[in-house]
């Protein structure tokens, strides 16, 4: 079973993650990319406390992520790849091992620097243009936060739509 | 809203769930103000984290009700309580727990008075199978 989504999400793992998508998917592992969250146990251990004992987590950093993305897919059980920045999902589609062919942008919540899209996403110029080298990598970029949500394309999420 | 009762806890969580628990509290025993609502709803992790660290410093209380365990308001509530001492966080909770703990004795610590909430939580959970 490939790896059936490559998710943003500024909170990584949360209820959405786990009960929206992890029950339809009927998740096995979540692969969370995250260069801080790789370094901290007690990080670690907080994450782990929202998921279920039949679901596996990986704590990994970025690179770490695009060598052994091939055992990822590789794994039999359905995964998710996770990260919280656009930048670091941006590294993995330029560097892994196996292509990445599709993200979901599931929550980019407000900051200063950035600009209202979507009711759960909000970006900057940066990341604009980092979903857009994205999509020029052959990525097909989607924006939608649960499954029974309108998944909107990338033109539709960087015009800003009122969902 | 008795004006009379101060602020002792803030209840944290997804959506419109946090005020809905605090008006019912309210509706059942005239307490509400006992309980600060806090939703994540728009928010981001250190948002959630910064707008609970807020709430703590104006009220002054002492512990966070969240609903759902591996939910961000959690995870946020976990990570202040990691460096504010005296934190206490109930988590999974309904609306048993929270009228327990509006009428908790004042005498009572914080952390006592969170604990006997979540024990009456528990126990009101029944499934009643006709």
């Amino acid at each position: 079973m490939p790896v059936s989504l490559y998710r943003i999400d500024d909170r990584l793992i949360h209820g959405q993650v786990v009960v929206g998508w992890g029950q339809p998917l009927d998740l096995g592992f979540i692969v969370l990319v995250d260069d801080v969250v790789a370094e901290s146990e007690w990080e670690q251990e907080l994450y782990r406390l929202g998921v279920p004992p039949s679901m596996e987590v990986y704590f990994v950093s970025t690179a770490d992520a695009a060598r052994e993305i091939a055992r990822y897919t590789a794994d039999r059980r359905t995964g998710m790849i996770l990260t919280g920045s656009v930048e670091t999902m941006l590294t993995l589609a330029r560097t892994a091992v196996r292509p990445v062919t599709a993200v979901n942008v599931g929550g980019i919540h407000h900051r200063e620097d950035r600009t209202q899209k979507l009711r759960y996403v909000f970006l900057n110029e940066v990341e604009e243009q980092e979903l857009r080298e994205m999509a020029n990598l052959g990525v097909v970029v989607t924006a939608q936060d649960v499954p029974s949500a309108t998944a909107h394309s990338l033109e539709a999420l960087l015009r800003g739509c009122s969902t | 809203m008795d004006p009379d009762v101060a602020p002792r806890a803030i209840v944290a969580g997804h959506g419109a769930f946090p005020a809905g628990l605090v008006s019912a509290v309210e509706q059942i025993t005239g307490r509400g103000n006992a309980l600060v609502p806090f939703s994540n709803a728009g928010l981001g992790r250190e948002d959630i984290e910064s707008g609970i660290r807020e709430l703590i410093a104006m009220h002054a209380v002492e512990v966070i009700f969240t609903d759902l365990p591996g939910g961000s308001a959690t995870l946020a509530a976990r990570r202040v309580q990691r460096d504010t001492p005296g934190i206490v966080v109930v988590t999974g909770i309904g609306l048993a727990s929270l009228i327990d703990f509006v009428f908790c004795a004042s005498d009572m610590s914080a952390a006592e008075a969170a604990e006997h909430a979540a024990d009456k939580g528990r126990a009101a959970i029944v499934a009643v199978v006709a």
